[in-house]
Protein backbone atom coordinates (compact mmCIF):
# COMPACT_ATOMS: atom_id res chain seq x y z
CA UNK A 1 0.00 0.00 0.00
CA UNK A 2 2.29 2.21 0.89
CA UNK A 3 5.01 1.11 -1.62
CA UNK A 4 2.52 1.58 -4.57
CA UNK A 5 1.34 5.27 -2.87
CA UNK A 6 5.07 6.23 -3.20
CA UNK A 7 5.53 4.81 -6.81
CA UNK A 8 2.63 6.61 -7.80
CA UNK A 9 4.20 9.74 -6.62
CA UNK A 10 7.56 8.61 -7.92
CA UNK A 11 6.42 8.50 -11.51
CA UNK A 12 4.15 11.64 -11.09
CA UNK A 13 7.24 13.27 -10.39
CA UNK A 14 9.40 11.91 -13.20
CA UNK A 15 6.17 13.07 -15.71
CA UNK A 16 6.62 16.43 -14.06
CA UNK A 17 10.25 16.86 -14.34
CA UNK A 18 9.94 15.18 -17.89
CA UNK A 19 7.07 17.82 -18.64
CA UNK A 20 9.56 20.66 -17.29
CA UNK A 21 12.27 19.95 -19.63
CA UNK A 22 10.87 19.44 -22.68
CA UNK A 23 9.81 23.01 -21.69
CA UNK A 24 12.93 24.02 -20.98
CA UNK A 25 14.19 22.23 -24.17
CA UNK A 26 11.80 24.47 -26.12
CA UNK A 27 12.65 27.43 -24.78
CA UNK A 28 16.24 26.58 -25.64
CA UNK A 29 14.96 25.72 -28.86
CA UNK A 30 12.83 28.90 -30.04
CA UNK A 31 14.72 31.06 -28.32
CA UNK A 32 17.84 30.01 -30.78
CA UNK A 33 15.90 29.91 -33.35
CA UNK A 34 14.24 33.43 -33.18
CA UNK A 35 17.76 34.95 -32.42
CA UNK A 36 18.97 33.57 -35.25
CA UNK A 37 15.78 34.47 -37.32
CA UNK A 38 15.66 38.23 -36.00
CA UNK A 39 19.46 38.33 -37.14
CA UNK A 40 18.55 37.15 -40.24
CA UNK A 41 15.95 39.67 -40.67
CA UNK A 42 17.74 42.75 -39.38
CA UNK A 43 20.09 43.80 -42.09
CA UNK A 44 16.91 44.07 -44.36
CA UNK A 45 15.18 46.48 -41.60
CA UNK A 46 17.79 48.77 -41.16
CA UNK A 47 18.60 49.10 -45.16
CA UNK A 48 14.83 50.01 -45.97
CA UNK A 49 14.66 52.41 -42.32
CA UNK A 50 18.09 54.16 -43.88
CA UNK A 51 16.47 54.63 -47.00
CA UNK A 52 13.83 57.09 -45.35
CA UNK A 53 16.32 58.63 -43.10
CA UNK A 54 17.66 62.23 -43.37
CA UNK A 55 21.34 61.47 -43.85
CA UNK A 56 21.28 63.21 -40.36
CA UNK A 57 19.69 61.09 -38.14
CA UNK A 58 20.98 57.86 -39.98
CA UNK A 59 23.62 57.68 -37.39
CA UNK A 60 21.89 59.56 -34.23
CA UNK A 61 22.69 57.86 -30.43
CA UNK A 62 20.43 56.32 -29.53
CA UNK A 63 19.56 54.59 -32.82
CA UNK A 64 16.19 54.97 -33.95
CA UNK A 65 14.08 53.00 -36.23
CA UNK A 66 11.39 55.31 -37.22
CA UNK A 67 11.69 59.23 -37.44
CA UNK A 68 9.14 61.69 -37.79
CA UNK A 69 11.50 63.41 -40.55
CA UNK A 70 11.36 59.93 -43.04
CA UNK A 71 10.73 60.80 -46.67
CA UNK A 72 11.15 59.47 -49.95
CA UNK A 73 13.52 62.31 -50.69
CA UNK A 74 16.36 59.64 -51.13
CA UNK A 75 14.67 57.23 -53.40
CA UNK A 76 13.51 60.56 -56.12
CA UNK A 77 17.52 61.39 -56.08
CA UNK A 78 18.17 57.85 -57.14
CA UNK A 79 15.54 58.03 -59.84
CA UNK A 80 17.38 61.26 -60.95
CA UNK A 81 20.76 60.01 -60.93
CA UNK A 82 19.65 57.00 -63.23
CA UNK A 83 18.74 53.80 -60.88
CA UNK A 84 15.69 53.08 -63.30
CA UNK A 85 18.24 52.42 -65.99
CA UNK A 86 20.74 50.48 -63.74
CA UNK A 87 17.80 48.37 -62.77
CA UNK A 88 16.79 47.63 -66.73
CA UNK A 89 20.35 47.10 -66.98
CA UNK A 90 20.37 44.55 -64.11
CA UNK A 91 17.25 42.80 -65.44
CA UNK A 92 18.50 42.50 -68.78
CA UNK A 93 21.86 41.32 -68.32
CA UNK A 94 20.40 38.38 -65.63
CA UNK A 95 17.18 37.36 -67.89
CA UNK A 96 19.25 37.35 -70.86
CA UNK A 97 21.97 35.36 -69.45
CA UNK A 98 19.39 33.35 -67.88
CA UNK A 99 17.16 32.42 -70.89
CA UNK A 100 20.60 31.79 -73.50
CA UNK A 101 22.06 29.43 -70.44
CA UNK A 102 18.86 27.08 -70.08
CA UNK A 103 18.91 26.38 -73.47
CA UNK A 104 22.46 25.43 -73.93
CA UNK A 105 22.59 23.60 -70.45
CA UNK A 106 19.15 21.71 -71.21
CA UNK A 107 20.41 20.99 -74.72
CA UNK A 108 23.66 19.36 -73.49
CA UNK A 109 21.89 17.68 -70.43
CA UNK A 110 19.88 15.70 -72.56
CA UNK A 111 22.85 14.60 -75.00
CA UNK A 112 24.75 13.07 -72.19
CA UNK A 113 21.50 11.95 -70.55
CA UNK A 114 19.56 9.82 -73.29
CA UNK A 115 22.44 8.94 -75.91
CA UNK A 116 24.76 6.36 -75.29
CA UNK A 117 27.68 7.44 -77.62
CA UNK A 118 31.54 6.55 -77.78
CA UNK A 119 33.34 8.38 -75.71
CA UNK A 120 30.33 9.58 -73.12
CA UNK A 121 32.12 8.91 -69.87
CA UNK A 122 35.08 10.44 -70.20
CA UNK A 123 33.33 13.37 -71.92
CA UNK A 124 31.48 13.59 -68.78
CA UNK A 125 33.82 13.27 -66.28
CA UNK A 126 35.95 16.07 -67.96
CA UNK A 127 33.58 18.39 -67.77
CA UNK A 128 33.13 17.42 -64.36
CA UNK A 129 36.43 18.78 -63.83
CA UNK A 130 37.00 21.73 -65.45
CA UNK A 131 34.42 23.28 -62.50
CA UNK A 132 37.97 22.59 -60.20
CA UNK A 133 39.49 25.64 -62.26
CA UNK A 134 39.48 28.52 -60.31
CA UNK A 135 37.60 31.95 -61.90
CA UNK A 136 40.75 33.70 -60.69
CA UNK A 137 43.00 32.41 -63.02
CA UNK A 138 40.74 32.69 -66.10
CA UNK A 139 39.68 36.25 -65.41
CA UNK A 140 42.90 37.75 -66.91
CA UNK A 141 43.27 35.85 -70.12
CA UNK A 142 39.38 36.43 -70.75
CA UNK A 143 39.69 39.64 -70.25
CA UNK A 144 42.42 40.01 -72.61
CA UNK A 145 39.92 37.86 -74.92
CA UNK A 146 37.45 40.08 -74.83
CA UNK A 147 39.75 43.49 -75.29
CA UNK A 148 40.50 41.69 -78.82
CA UNK A 149 37.13 41.02 -79.65
CA UNK A 150 36.09 44.14 -78.98
CA UNK A 151 33.66 43.26 -75.96
CA UNK A 152 34.63 45.92 -73.53
CA UNK A 153 31.80 47.94 -71.96
CA UNK A 154 29.23 45.42 -73.54
CA UNK A 155 26.95 43.14 -72.17
CA UNK A 156 28.16 40.41 -74.56
CA UNK A 157 31.32 39.33 -71.91
CA UNK A 158 28.64 38.91 -68.84
CA UNK A 159 26.21 36.38 -70.97
CA UNK A 160 28.71 34.04 -73.74
CA UNK A 161 31.50 32.45 -71.67
CA UNK A 162 28.93 31.18 -68.51
CA UNK A 163 26.27 30.22 -70.97
CA UNK A 164 26.98 26.69 -71.29
CA UNK A 165 28.36 26.05 -68.10
CA UNK A 166 29.25 22.32 -66.09
CA UNK A 167 26.99 22.81 -63.26
CA UNK A 168 24.22 23.66 -65.47
CA UNK A 169 24.51 20.66 -68.16
CA UNK A 170 25.13 18.18 -64.74
CA UNK A 171 22.27 19.57 -63.24
CA UNK A 172 19.84 18.92 -66.20
CA UNK A 173 21.56 15.59 -66.99
CA UNK A 174 20.45 14.38 -63.82
CA UNK A 175 16.34 15.58 -64.37
CA UNK A 176 16.41 14.63 -67.95
CA UNK A 177 18.10 10.99 -66.62
CA UNK A 178 14.38 10.67 -64.78
CA UNK A 179 12.34 10.87 -67.68
CA UNK A 180 11.35 7.36 -69.21
CA UNK A 181 13.01 6.92 -72.65
CA UNK A 182 9.51 4.85 -74.14
CA UNK A 183 8.34 8.57 -74.41
CA UNK A 184 11.23 9.53 -76.95
CA UNK A 185 11.22 6.33 -78.88
CA UNK A 186 7.77 6.83 -79.65
CA UNK A 187 8.01 10.42 -80.67
CA UNK A 188 11.25 9.17 -82.97
CA UNK A 189 8.59 6.48 -84.54
CA UNK A 190 6.43 9.12 -85.14
CA UNK A 191 8.97 10.78 -87.01
CA UNK A 192 10.25 13.61 -84.96
CA UNK A 193 13.85 14.65 -85.54
CA UNK A 194 16.54 14.38 -82.50
CA UNK A 195 15.92 18.42 -82.40
CA UNK A 196 12.18 18.46 -82.54
CA UNK A 197 12.33 15.59 -79.53
CA UNK A 198 13.93 17.80 -77.42
CA UNK A 199 12.10 21.09 -78.33
CA UNK A 200 8.60 19.16 -78.03
CA UNK A 201 8.86 16.71 -75.76
CA UNK A 202 11.84 17.35 -73.40
CA UNK A 203 11.66 20.86 -73.39
CA UNK A 204 8.28 20.84 -71.67
CA UNK A 205 8.71 17.85 -69.36
CA UNK A 206 11.69 20.12 -67.42
CA UNK A 207 9.43 22.69 -66.61
CA UNK A 208 10.14 22.05 -63.26
CA UNK A 209 13.60 21.56 -63.40
CA UNK A 210 14.30 24.53 -65.63
CA UNK A 211 12.31 26.89 -63.13
CA UNK A 212 14.79 25.92 -60.54
CA UNK A 213 18.12 26.11 -62.70
CA UNK A 214 16.64 29.25 -64.40
CA UNK A 215 16.21 30.89 -60.64
CA UNK A 216 19.75 30.03 -59.69
CA UNK A 217 21.01 31.39 -62.75
CA UNK A 218 19.01 34.76 -62.30
CA UNK A 219 20.04 34.87 -58.86
CA UNK A 220 23.48 34.70 -59.77
CA UNK A 221 23.69 36.94 -62.83
CA UNK A 222 21.46 39.39 -60.80
CA UNK A 223 24.09 39.78 -57.69
CA UNK A 224 27.20 39.06 -59.78
CA UNK A 225 29.80 42.15 -59.53
CA UNK A 226 32.91 41.35 -60.18
CA UNK A 227 32.02 40.57 -64.05
CA UNK A 228 30.54 43.54 -64.77
CA UNK A 229 33.40 45.49 -62.53
CA UNK A 230 36.05 44.04 -64.54
CA UNK A 231 33.80 44.64 -68.28
CA UNK A 232 31.51 47.68 -67.92
CA UNK A 233 32.81 50.73 -67.78
CA UNK A 234 30.23 54.01 -69.01
CA UNK A 235 27.81 54.35 -65.89
CA UNK A 236 24.62 53.88 -68.13
CA UNK A 237 25.68 50.03 -68.35
CA UNK A 238 26.17 50.02 -64.90
CA UNK A 239 24.46 47.00 -63.15
CA UNK A 240 22.95 47.76 -59.87
CA UNK A 241 25.76 46.46 -57.45
CA UNK A 242 28.35 48.67 -59.62
CA UNK A 243 26.00 51.41 -59.42
CA UNK A 244 25.93 50.59 -55.77
CA UNK A 245 30.04 50.78 -55.52
CA UNK A 246 30.14 53.70 -57.73
CA UNK A 247 27.57 55.60 -55.33
CA UNK A 248 30.02 54.49 -52.15
CA UNK A 249 32.45 57.05 -50.16
CA UNK A 250 35.03 56.02 -47.70
CA UNK A 251 33.69 53.92 -44.97
CA UNK A 252 31.65 55.84 -42.71
CA UNK A 253 30.97 58.64 -45.28
CA UNK A 254 28.88 57.09 -47.91
CA UNK A 255 25.47 59.03 -48.65
CA UNK A 256 23.95 55.86 -46.94
CA UNK A 257 20.56 56.89 -47.29
CA UNK A 258 20.93 56.90 -51.18
CA UNK A 259 22.75 53.99 -50.96
CA UNK A 260 20.07 52.01 -49.12
CA UNK A 261 17.63 53.03 -51.56
CA UNK A 262 19.35 51.30 -54.25
CA UNK A 263 20.09 48.29 -51.73
CA UNK A 264 16.23 48.32 -51.80
CA UNK A 265 15.64 48.30 -55.05
CA UNK A 266 18.32 45.76 -56.08
CA UNK A 267 17.05 43.12 -52.88
CA UNK A 268 13.52 43.60 -53.45
CA UNK A 269 12.44 42.41 -56.83
CA UNK A 270 14.83 38.78 -55.77
CA UNK A 271 13.44 37.94 -52.82
CA UNK A 272 9.41 38.79 -54.15
CA UNK A 273 11.08 35.58 -56.46
CA UNK A 274 12.00 33.83 -53.97
CA UNK A 275 9.59 33.80 -51.91
CA UNK A 276 7.03 33.23 -54.87
CA UNK A 277 9.42 30.48 -55.99
CA UNK A 278 10.21 28.93 -52.58
CA UNK A 279 10.37 25.43 -53.58
CA UNK A 280 12.07 25.15 -56.75
CA UNK A 281 14.51 27.57 -55.72
CA UNK A 282 15.79 25.08 -52.42
CA UNK A 283 15.19 22.08 -55.13
CA UNK A 284 17.79 23.31 -57.48
CA UNK A 285 20.06 24.03 -54.45
CA UNK A 286 20.07 20.92 -53.36
CA UNK A 287 20.31 19.03 -56.42
CA UNK A 288 23.71 19.47 -57.24
CA UNK A 289 24.98 18.71 -53.05
CA UNK A 290 22.35 15.53 -52.74
CA UNK A 291 23.49 12.70 -54.93
CA UNK A 292 20.72 9.98 -54.99
CA UNK B 1 46.95 -11.45 -83.75
CA UNK B 2 45.13 -12.71 -87.03
CA UNK B 3 41.86 -12.38 -85.39
CA UNK B 4 43.00 -8.91 -84.11
CA UNK B 5 43.96 -8.09 -87.11
CA UNK B 6 40.34 -9.39 -88.76
CA UNK B 7 38.76 -7.88 -85.54
CA UNK B 8 39.63 -4.47 -85.80
CA UNK B 9 38.52 -2.95 -88.75
CA UNK B 10 35.04 -4.20 -87.91
CA UNK B 11 35.05 -2.59 -84.53
CA UNK B 12 36.92 0.64 -86.09
CA UNK B 13 33.39 0.37 -88.33
CA UNK B 14 31.54 -0.36 -85.05
CA UNK B 15 32.90 2.44 -83.69
CA UNK B 16 32.45 5.00 -86.69
CA UNK B 17 28.78 3.51 -87.13
CA UNK B 18 28.07 4.36 -83.38
CA UNK B 19 29.87 7.86 -83.94
CA UNK B 20 27.55 8.84 -87.20
CA UNK B 21 24.14 7.06 -85.26
CA UNK B 22 24.82 9.55 -82.35
CA UNK B 23 25.91 12.92 -84.15
CA UNK B 24 23.02 14.59 -82.62
CA UNK B 25 24.13 14.21 -79.04
CA UNK B 26 27.71 15.14 -79.80
CA UNK B 27 26.01 18.49 -81.61
CA UNK B 28 24.11 18.87 -78.53
CA UNK B 29 26.97 18.25 -75.79
CA UNK B 30 29.64 20.68 -78.39
CA UNK B 31 28.45 24.11 -76.94
CA UNK B 32 30.15 23.54 -73.87
CA UNK B 33 33.51 21.77 -75.17
CA UNK B 34 33.47 25.09 -77.73
CA UNK B 35 32.91 27.31 -75.27
CA UNK B 36 35.65 25.25 -72.56
CA UNK B 37 37.55 25.86 -75.23
CA UNK B 38 37.61 29.27 -75.88
CA UNK B 39 37.13 31.01 -71.86
CA UNK B 40 38.52 27.75 -70.09
CA UNK B 41 41.70 26.15 -72.00
CA UNK B 42 42.60 29.21 -74.04
CA UNK B 43 42.78 31.32 -70.91
CA UNK B 44 44.92 28.42 -68.43
CA UNK B 45 47.38 27.96 -71.53
CA UNK B 46 47.14 32.21 -72.29
CA UNK B 47 47.62 32.58 -68.11
CA UNK B 48 50.31 30.52 -68.13
CA UNK B 49 52.37 32.75 -70.86
CA UNK B 50 51.14 35.96 -69.10
CA UNK B 51 52.63 34.36 -65.61
CA UNK B 52 56.26 34.09 -67.53
CA UNK B 53 55.86 37.84 -68.73
CA UNK B 54 56.12 41.67 -67.82
CA UNK B 55 52.64 43.04 -69.23
CA UNK B 56 50.42 46.06 -68.14
CA UNK B 57 47.86 44.98 -70.27
CA UNK B 58 49.03 47.29 -73.25
CA UNK B 59 51.62 47.42 -75.20
CA UNK B 60 54.55 44.75 -75.85
CA UNK B 61 55.33 41.74 -73.96
CA UNK B 62 58.56 41.24 -72.07
CA UNK B 63 59.73 37.95 -71.41
CA UNK B 64 60.62 37.73 -67.93
CA UNK B 65 61.29 33.93 -67.50
CA UNK B 66 60.52 32.92 -63.71
CA UNK B 67 61.04 36.06 -62.42
CA UNK B 68 57.45 36.83 -61.54
CA UNK B 69 57.76 33.80 -59.78
CA UNK B 70 60.99 34.18 -57.62
CA UNK B 71 59.46 37.73 -57.17
CA UNK B 72 56.15 36.19 -55.65
CA UNK B 73 58.20 33.36 -53.44
CA UNK B 74 61.02 36.48 -52.54
CA UNK B 75 60.51 40.03 -51.48
CA UNK B 76 56.97 41.03 -53.66
CA UNK B 77 54.85 38.32 -52.09
CA UNK B 78 53.89 39.87 -49.08
CA UNK B 79 50.54 40.68 -49.73
CA UNK B 80 49.69 37.83 -51.20
CA UNK B 81 50.94 35.44 -48.45
CA UNK B 82 49.00 37.78 -46.21
CA UNK B 83 46.00 36.77 -48.33
CA UNK B 84 46.32 33.18 -48.18
CA UNK B 85 46.94 33.36 -44.51
CA UNK B 86 43.72 35.92 -44.28
CA UNK B 87 42.04 32.96 -46.20
CA UNK B 88 43.02 30.15 -43.89
CA UNK B 89 42.29 32.70 -40.62
CA UNK B 90 38.62 33.24 -42.06
CA UNK B 91 38.14 29.75 -42.86
CA UNK B 92 38.77 28.58 -39.26
CA UNK B 93 36.63 31.48 -37.64
CA UNK B 94 33.58 31.00 -40.08
CA UNK B 95 33.49 27.48 -41.06
CA UNK B 96 33.15 25.28 -38.04
CA UNK B 97 30.89 27.68 -36.30
CA UNK B 98 28.57 28.20 -39.15
CA UNK B 99 28.53 24.56 -40.28
CA UNK B 100 27.78 23.37 -37.17
CA UNK B 101 24.66 25.85 -36.69
CA UNK B 102 23.41 24.67 -39.90
CA UNK B 103 23.41 21.33 -38.84
CA UNK B 104 22.25 22.10 -35.39
CA UNK B 105 19.75 24.33 -36.82
CA UNK B 106 18.36 21.82 -39.71
CA UNK B 107 17.84 18.95 -37.22
CA UNK B 108 15.79 21.20 -34.86
CA UNK B 109 13.84 22.08 -38.64
CA UNK B 110 13.68 18.24 -39.39
CA UNK B 111 12.27 17.11 -35.96
CA UNK B 112 8.89 18.70 -36.35
CA UNK B 113 9.41 19.43 -32.30
CA UNK B 114 9.02 23.88 -33.60
CA UNK B 115 5.74 25.19 -34.96
CA UNK B 116 6.17 27.68 -37.84
CA UNK B 117 9.09 25.70 -39.50
CA UNK B 118 8.65 26.69 -42.73
CA UNK B 119 8.36 30.91 -41.38
CA UNK B 120 11.87 30.35 -39.84
CA UNK B 121 13.50 28.04 -42.85
CA UNK B 122 11.91 31.26 -45.24
CA UNK B 123 13.39 34.14 -42.86
CA UNK B 124 17.42 31.84 -42.31
CA UNK B 125 17.61 31.12 -46.06
CA UNK B 126 16.57 34.58 -47.28
CA UNK B 127 20.07 36.40 -47.23
CA UNK B 128 20.97 33.69 -49.57
CA UNK B 129 18.72 35.65 -52.10
CA UNK B 130 20.41 39.18 -51.25
CA UNK B 131 23.13 40.72 -53.22
CA UNK B 132 26.18 40.48 -50.99
CA UNK B 133 27.60 44.12 -51.91
CA UNK B 134 24.09 45.51 -50.84
CA UNK B 135 24.20 43.82 -47.64
CA UNK B 136 27.81 44.78 -47.07
CA UNK B 137 26.84 48.14 -47.50
CA UNK B 138 24.07 47.10 -45.10
CA UNK B 139 26.69 45.64 -42.49
CA UNK B 140 29.30 48.66 -42.28
CA UNK B 141 26.24 50.74 -41.55
CA UNK B 142 25.43 48.56 -38.80
CA UNK B 143 28.71 48.11 -37.90
CA UNK B 144 29.32 51.59 -37.19
CA UNK B 145 31.22 52.45 -34.18
CA UNK B 146 30.00 55.37 -33.12
CA UNK B 147 26.20 55.14 -33.81
CA UNK B 148 26.53 51.57 -35.15
CA UNK B 149 23.28 49.54 -34.27
CA UNK B 150 25.60 46.64 -33.42
CA UNK B 151 27.55 48.80 -30.87
CA UNK B 152 24.17 50.42 -29.64
CA UNK B 153 22.70 46.59 -28.71
CA UNK B 154 26.16 46.19 -26.83
CA UNK B 155 26.14 49.31 -24.74
CA UNK B 156 22.71 48.79 -23.83
CA UNK B 157 23.46 45.42 -22.22
CA UNK B 158 26.20 47.38 -20.79
CA UNK B 159 29.29 46.29 -22.98
CA UNK B 160 31.60 48.84 -24.03
CA UNK B 161 31.50 49.06 -27.95
CA UNK B 162 33.28 47.80 -30.42
CA UNK B 163 35.89 49.02 -33.16
CA UNK B 164 34.25 46.75 -35.60
CA UNK B 165 35.50 47.80 -38.69
CA UNK B 166 39.02 49.84 -37.39
CA UNK B 167 40.63 47.02 -35.93
CA UNK B 168 42.35 43.79 -37.30
CA UNK B 169 40.76 41.01 -35.34
CA UNK B 170 36.85 42.82 -35.23
CA UNK B 171 36.96 43.61 -39.00
CA UNK B 172 37.69 39.63 -39.42
CA UNK B 173 34.93 39.46 -36.50
CA UNK B 174 32.77 42.24 -39.11
CA UNK B 175 33.32 39.57 -42.17
CA UNK B 176 32.70 36.63 -40.39
CA UNK B 177 29.47 38.10 -39.91
CA UNK B 178 28.26 38.67 -42.90
CA UNK B 179 29.64 35.73 -44.09
CA UNK B 180 27.66 33.72 -41.80
CA UNK B 181 24.75 35.79 -42.45
CA UNK B 182 24.57 35.01 -46.15
CA UNK B 183 25.73 31.85 -46.23
CA UNK B 184 24.30 29.86 -43.18
CA UNK B 185 20.67 29.53 -44.82
CA UNK B 186 22.14 27.84 -47.87
CA UNK B 187 24.19 25.68 -45.70
CA UNK B 188 21.28 24.76 -43.63
CA UNK B 189 18.50 23.91 -46.45
CA UNK B 190 21.50 21.38 -48.01
CA UNK B 191 22.12 20.03 -44.76
CA UNK B 192 18.06 19.77 -44.26
CA UNK B 193 17.70 17.83 -47.83
CA UNK B 194 20.55 15.45 -46.21
CA UNK B 195 18.52 14.88 -43.42
CA UNK B 196 15.53 13.91 -45.11
CA UNK B 197 17.61 11.42 -47.00
CA UNK B 198 18.05 10.10 -43.20
CA UNK B 199 15.00 7.18 -42.31
CA UNK B 200 13.63 8.53 -39.43
CA UNK B 201 13.29 4.97 -37.73
CA UNK B 202 17.05 4.99 -37.54
CA UNK B 203 17.22 7.60 -35.17
CA UNK B 204 13.80 6.97 -33.37
CA UNK B 205 15.22 2.96 -33.10
CA UNK B 206 18.26 4.57 -31.50
CA UNK B 207 16.36 6.36 -29.08
CA UNK B 208 13.95 3.40 -28.08
CA UNK B 209 17.13 1.54 -27.25
CA UNK B 210 17.79 4.12 -24.95
CA UNK B 211 20.33 6.81 -26.66
CA UNK B 212 20.04 10.16 -26.02
CA UNK B 213 18.81 12.28 -28.25
CA UNK B 214 22.59 14.23 -28.16
CA UNK B 215 23.94 10.87 -28.44
CA UNK B 216 21.97 9.46 -31.69
CA UNK B 217 22.90 13.31 -33.44
CA UNK B 218 26.51 12.35 -33.03
CA UNK B 219 26.23 8.66 -33.34
CA UNK B 220 23.95 8.77 -35.96
CA UNK B 221 23.20 11.81 -37.84
CA UNK B 222 26.28 13.46 -38.20
CA UNK B 223 28.39 9.92 -39.80
CA UNK B 224 25.33 9.27 -42.18
CA UNK B 225 25.56 13.10 -43.46
CA UNK B 226 29.43 13.15 -43.87
CA UNK B 227 29.05 13.31 -47.82
CA UNK B 228 26.70 16.65 -47.16
CA UNK B 229 29.00 18.50 -44.43
CA UNK B 230 32.37 17.49 -46.91
CA UNK B 231 30.57 19.23 -49.50
CA UNK B 232 29.35 22.07 -47.82
CA UNK B 233 33.15 22.15 -45.97
CA UNK B 234 34.74 21.68 -48.97
CA UNK B 235 32.60 24.51 -50.92
CA UNK B 236 33.41 26.94 -47.60
CA UNK B 237 36.87 26.44 -48.58
CA UNK B 238 37.39 27.66 -52.21
CA UNK B 239 34.93 30.08 -50.93
CA UNK B 240 36.95 31.58 -48.42
CA UNK B 241 39.76 32.34 -50.67
CA UNK B 242 37.24 33.90 -53.14
CA UNK B 243 35.34 35.98 -51.51
CA UNK B 244 35.00 39.12 -53.07
CA UNK B 245 31.76 41.08 -52.43
CA UNK B 246 32.01 40.22 -48.67
CA UNK B 247 34.87 42.37 -48.79
CA UNK B 248 34.59 44.74 -51.47
CA UNK B 249 31.20 46.49 -49.88
CA UNK B 250 32.50 45.30 -45.82
CA UNK B 251 35.96 46.06 -45.26
CA UNK B 252 37.69 47.06 -48.84
CA UNK B 253 40.74 44.13 -47.44
CA UNK B 254 41.57 46.57 -44.67
CA UNK B 255 42.80 47.58 -42.21
CA UNK B 256 46.12 46.44 -43.14
CA UNK B 257 45.04 43.90 -45.46
CA UNK B 258 43.66 42.00 -42.36
CA UNK B 259 40.69 41.13 -44.74
CA UNK B 260 42.36 41.03 -47.66
CA UNK B 261 41.46 37.64 -49.78
CA UNK B 262 42.65 36.12 -51.94
CA UNK B 263 40.85 37.21 -55.13
CA UNK B 264 40.17 40.76 -54.14
CA UNK B 265 44.44 40.58 -54.18
CA UNK B 266 44.92 38.82 -57.99
CA UNK B 267 42.16 41.53 -58.96
CA UNK B 268 43.71 44.49 -57.70
CA UNK B 269 47.27 43.66 -58.77
CA UNK B 270 45.67 43.36 -62.37
CA UNK B 271 43.18 45.44 -63.10
CA UNK B 272 44.32 48.12 -59.98
CA UNK B 273 48.14 47.97 -60.68
CA UNK B 274 47.95 46.31 -64.01
CA UNK B 275 50.67 44.11 -63.43
CA UNK B 276 49.47 41.08 -65.29
CA UNK B 277 52.42 38.82 -65.16
CA UNK B 278 52.42 38.77 -61.74
CA UNK B 279 48.61 38.80 -61.18
CA UNK B 280 49.01 35.63 -63.37
CA UNK B 281 52.02 33.68 -61.75
CA UNK B 282 49.44 34.79 -57.95
CA UNK B 283 46.65 33.12 -59.96
CA UNK B 284 48.63 29.94 -60.87
CA UNK B 285 49.80 29.87 -57.21
CA UNK B 286 46.43 29.81 -55.66
CA UNK B 287 45.53 27.56 -58.48
CA UNK B 288 47.77 25.05 -56.96
CA UNK B 289 47.09 25.44 -53.56
CA UNK B 290 44.08 25.10 -53.57
CA UNK B 291 44.07 21.78 -55.94
CA UNK B 292 46.07 20.57 -53.20
CA UNK B 293 43.93 21.68 -50.73
CA UNK B 294 40.29 20.35 -51.46
CA UNK B 295 42.16 16.60 -52.55
CA UNK B 296 43.65 16.61 -48.83
CA UNK B 297 40.07 17.29 -47.56
CA UNK B 298 38.75 14.63 -50.06
CA UNK B 299 41.41 12.09 -48.66
CA UNK B 300 40.95 12.69 -45.38
CA UNK B 301 37.40 13.02 -44.67
CA UNK B 302 35.94 11.57 -47.91
CA UNK B 303 37.37 8.11 -47.49
CA UNK B 304 34.64 5.80 -46.90
CA UNK B 305 32.82 7.30 -50.53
Amino acid sequence: MITSLSREKGEGMTILLKRVRSLGVKVILYGLLTFIAIFMMLPFIWMLRTSFMPQGEIFGIPPRLISRNMSLDGYRYIIEYGVLKSLRNTFFVAFSFSVVSLFFCSLGGYGFAKYRFPGRNPLFAFLLATMIIPGAVTMLPTYVIMLKLRWLDTFWPLIVPGAANAFGIFFMRQYIGTISDELIDAARIDGCGEFGIFCRIILPICAPGLTSLGLIFFMGAWNNYLGPLIYLRSSEKFTLPLFMMQMSGPPGYSPYRELMGVAVVSVVPLLIIFLIFQRRFTEGITAGAIKE
Amino acid sequence: MARAATDSPSTRRGLWHEIVKNRWAYIFISPFYVSFLIFGFLPVLFSIYLSFHKWKGLGPMEFVGLKNYTYLFGVGGKAFWQSIENGIILFFMYVPIMTFLALVLAVILNSRLVRFFQAYRTMIFAPYVTSMIAAGFTFGLMLQQKGGLFNAFLNMVGLPGVPWLENIWWARVSLCLLIVWGWLGYNMVIMLAGLQTIPRELTEAALIDGASSVQAFFHITIPLLRPVILFSVILSTMGSFGLFNEVMALTGGGPMRATLTTLVQIYGEAFNNYRFGRASAQAYTYFALIFVLTLLQFRYFGREE
